[in-house]
């Protein structure tokens, strides 16, 4: 979708217009300060010791040479930190114990779980004297006996509780039975690696204690939660947690939990009684925080002989850390996505002596999509049948797993609109017949699926007598452009416009946010925002009506339109700035906090009634070099199902960036870890590959653009629907141009040889 | 300790520097000169992209040392049509690669100008391929690459091509 440059008059409607970042001035110009660019006088750096075993306890800890570097202040050890009050356990009673990301108590205990854990900390006056005088602790251990190794354990799995509130396992009908009874079958067996986030920020902290106050300067993806999380370790108030984050460079998941950095920085800020800034390098960011779970799946699909499916199995076995780590949903968007009378769907799991898996972008789905796209595609090929044509036939009309009712669902336009748009039909449906020179091209496309869910948000709008609007929410601002994306909102609400919509995110003293997880913020937000300018508009004309003479007098809020900043009626109306001023006010504020238990009630209920997603059809065009196996994807589009789009220009570079990290995981992103010791062997940016400006054609997106009817404003929440199917249509066209099923993640050149 | 002279974005600076100190620690600690990021500390993200007298470099693989006497650009001190061409384009999301993509897309375009060649370069014009080629040093994980390469063609294509 090609957008149009912003030249409209600044008047609402704003929903739906391409507005320019409200921060990109400051992101280009150098002006956007993250955490690691705020600066106190006295602050001192600080550098982590990071474990070489996988498994066991510290026998010996020798600090004397790095004590003896001029300018370190303090290297904390087990031996003589101060102790962390434990991390609290999971309960879904309080959702903020996510955030503990590890139940180790760092430099608290002289066990080693992961190959990597923080071990000790020197704090120094210079970031240079830290790092070495870090590399001059001396450590010797007791090795205990590792299970590190995720093939070979594979085969142990134990079934796996599913995350909470997304389930993934299902069972209809019978699957086994319907799949040996089944004239056409594909089964097949897929493996997927680990991936890190690899946000181009690395996770810093500067922490700053004034008694029993403690303020971070820190990355974050859910403030709330780790701000209560810092309370409960270091025994404090919340209110006594100050947490600013105004901008984070990325995060991807990475930065929603409380990894041992923010924890350690602020241990060691509180026993030096000095600022201190922890700045993680970047194999320090592999080393201490968690990244997506490998897997191993098969997906084995049963159909007639006209390909309606009959039978749906598709099965998984993920890992987590014997320290922390949680089932990510690999088989959930298998309950969604066809027409199938019996359906099996389960996960297992092992537990490994890593560090914890944690979300990154699409847990479950974006790795799960890629077996399941990848076998409906084989299963076309079997059949003989035009993969979308096989896909249409199997569109289900309720949720094939639950049986509720989609609240939305519009994959078969957007197959159709993409197909269209990207000639599939000029594509010659056998393997390897175009080439190009030494280059085989085929296409491929695939289903992209992730659940709609919103959190409880907070938010406060107080107008002004000059007719400003300030919107205040303590949310997260990692890329999406929730700050512009809000301010229309609050223009269109309000009747103002933008310019004079003034947005507060990113710090804890404002209303708390729901997390930037999930894709739930953005929608999360605006109901708060919604309910809160009703509440705004309701006290106006509560006051209004008091006044003697307002044409407002004797009017129902339904019946007025916020409009030019005041609320008219056909038969006349009034400023804000008017109804304020003849009520004597310079301001009036509205404050929305949603209930917990109202929320998590409604939920519930609206989970039995009815399944709510953003879809989306991939379509992807590779080039791949019959003689070397070279393999470079020339054209994408991706055709999204997201609802209502509040503004173009932003969400199409969020759609893009999935689909650019899902072509990563496609074609070069791994995490490899030695199977011996448990250590990552490519702990850098240079040897775990991400796309670069090379790697990328340009990426076509589009969307339908009709509003959901659950949803706030008709949205759907779109930071991860964009990766999930894609590493399927990659694959998928990879056979297109070769006629080589690759089922192994990344599929490097190699696999096609 | 060593004394070293530079010219950073106009204003001369002097700093009495230990040896080991990079160019984007010294600009970022000492000099609180934070428009320069860090994103790997070792070459292989582009963040830290600076101008020094003029040619794009990677200020966290340099020692500050080597640049005494020398004219640092960092984002602070760029006045240039690729950043109003960011913004439109929406070259960036999070921003935090943003000013290593400007300044190093300021250093290419000078490099392709002075007729430096690219592993690419076999065609007539500053096409989408080249920039590409010639941009692959600054990594976004955020994946606005349509968007940087966009607003570096719309700039180039009125003044370099
Ligand atoms: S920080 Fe210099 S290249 Fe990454
Ligand atoms: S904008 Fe986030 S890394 Fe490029």
């Amino acid at each position: 979708m090609s957008i149009q440059t912003e030249t409209t008059t600044d008047t609402a409607p704003y929903v739906g217009r391409p507005v320019e970042r409200l921060d990109g001035p400051a992101k280009v110009s150098g002006q956007a300060r993250f955490a690691a660019e705020n600066h106190y006088p006295d602050m001192a750096y600080a550098a982590l010791v990071h474990a070489t075993i996988a498994r066991g306890r510290i026998a010996a800890i020798d600090t004397a040479a790095a004590c003896a570097v001029p300018d370190v202040i303090a290297v904390l050890t087990h031996e003589n930190a101060p102790a962390m009050i434990p991390a609290p356990k999971l309960s879904l009673l309080d959702l903020s114990t996510v955030a503990s990301a590890t139940s180790v108590n760092y430099l608290a205990t002289d066990e080693v779980h992961w190959n990597g854990q923080p071990v000790a900390v020197v704090v120094a006056e210079t970031w240079e004297t830290a790092r070495h005088a870090a590399s001059l602790v001396d450590l010797s251990y007791e090795e205990l006996p590792a299970v590190v190794d995720f093939a070979a354990e594979a085969p142990n799995a134990v079934p796996e509780r599913s995350m909470p509130l997304m389930p993934s396992k299902a069972d209809k009908g019978k699957a086994a039975q319907a799949l040996a009874d089944a004239p056409f079958s594909v089964d097949l067996q897929f493996s997927t690696p680990p991936h890190n986030h690899n946000a181009i920020e690395p996770h810093a902290t500067t922490a700053v204690w004034d008694g029993d106050q403690l303020t971070l300067h820190e990355p974050a993806q859910n403030i709330p939660w780790l701000r209560k999380h810092l309370a409960k370790r270091f025994g404090i108030p919340e209110e006594a947690v100050r947490i600013i984050s105004p901008f984070v460079g990325g995060a991807f998941g990475g930065k929603s939990r409380a990894w041992p950095g923010v924890l350690i920085a602020a241990m060691a800020a509180r026993a030096t009684g000095r600022p201190v800034r922890l700045a993680l390098t970047r194999a320090g960011v592999y080393h201490t925080v968690g990244g997506r779970t490998p897997s191993t799946q098969r997906v084995a699909l049963g159909a007639d002989a006209q390909g309606k499916l009959t039978a749906l199995i598709h099965t998984s076995v993920s890992r987590t850390g014997r320290v922390g780590g949680m089932a990510e949903p690999i088989t959930a968007a298998s309950r969604h996505l066809y027409a199938v009378p019996n359906i099996h769907l389960s996960q297992r799991s092992v537990e490994l002596d890593l560090l914890s898996n944690t979300f990154m972008r699409a847990p479950g789905e974006a790795i799960g999509t890629f077996a399941l796209e990848s076998a409906v595609d084989e299963l076309a090929w079997r059949m003989g049948m035009d993969p979308i044509a096989l896909r249409m036939l199997n569109e289900p009309d309720r949720d094939p797993a639950g049986g509720q009712r989609f609240t939305h669902r519009m994959l078969r336009e957007a197959y159709t609109r993409g197909a269209e748009n990207f000639g599939w039909h000029q594509r010659d449906p056998r393997a390897g017949a175009r080439r190009d020179g030494p280059w085989l091209v085929g296409m491929g496309v695939a289903t992209a699926y992730h659940p709609s869910m919103r959190m409880p948000a907070s938010v406060t709008l107080r107008l002004h007598a000059d007719g400003t609007v300030v919107m205040r929410c303590g949310m997260h601002e990692m890329g999406m452009g929730s700050a512009t994306v809000q301010a229309q909102i609050v223009a269109d609400e309000m009747g103002v416009p933008l310019a004079s919509v003034h947005v507060e995110y990113g710090d804890s003293d404002l209303p708390p946010s729901a997390g930037a997880i999930g894709s739930v913020q953005t929608a999360s937000v605006a109901a708060g925002v919604i309910a809160a300018s009703t509440m705004l508009k309701r006290s106006l004309l509560t006051l209004a009506r008091r006044a003697p003479g307002s044409p407002l007098r004797g009017r129902k809020l339904e019946d007025l339109q916020a409009r030019d900043s005041g609320l008219h009626h056909p038969d006349g109306g009034q400023t804000y700035a008017e109804i304020l001023s003849a009520a004597g006010r310079d301001h009036l504020e509205a404050a929305f906090k949603p209930s917990m238990l109202g929320f998590v009630a409604r939920m519930a209920i609206d989970s039995r009634r009815w399944v709510t997603g953003a879809s989306g059809a991939q379509f992807c065009e590779v080039r791949v070099n019959a003689d070397t196996g070279e393999i470079r994807v020339s054209r994408w589009l991706g055709v999204f199902d997201v609802g209502t789009v509040i503004n173009p220009r932003t969400a199409a570079s969020q759609l893009r960036g999935g689909i650019i990290m899902g072509i990563g995981a496609a074609l070069s992103e791994q995490t490899l870890i030695d199977g011996r010791t448990g250590r990552i062997m490519n702990p850098s940016l240079s040897e775990y590959h991400v796309p670069v400006h090379a790697d990328i054609p340009h990426i076509d997106v589009d969307w339908l653009n009709e509003p959901d009817p659950t949803t706030p404003l008709g949205m759907h929440g779109i930071g991860e629907v964009g990766i999930t199917g894609v590493a399927a249509a990659v694959a998928n066209a990879i056979r297109h141009a070769t006629g080589k099923r690759v089922v192994d993640l990344p599929i490097t050149l190699d696999k096609l040889l | 300790m060593t004394l070293i002279r530079m010219n950073v974005n106009g204003s001369a600076k002097s700093l009495e520097i230990e040896p080991r100190v990079s160019l984007l620690d010294a600009l970022r600690e000492r000099l609180g000169v934070t428009g320069p990021k860090k994103g790997c500390d070792q070459g292989a993200c582009g963040a830290c992209t600076v101008l020094a007298d003029g040619r794009r470099i990677n200020a966290c693989l340099a020692l500050a040392i080597q640049y005494d006497g020398c004219q640092i650009t960092t984002i602070e001190g760029v006045d240039h049509p690729l950043q109003e061409a960011f913004v439109r384009h929406d070259g960036f999301q999070c921003g935090y690669c943003t000013p290593g993509q400007i300044c190093s897309a300021i250093g290419m375009l000078s490099e392709y100008e002075a007729g430096m060649p690219s592993a690419v370069t076999d065609s007539g014009g500053l096409g989408e391929a080249e920039i590409r080629e010639r941009m692959s040093g600054n990594v976004c994980r955020c994946g606005a690459y349509n968007g940087i390469v966009g607003a570096i063609m719309d700039v180039a294509g009125s003044d370099a091509r």
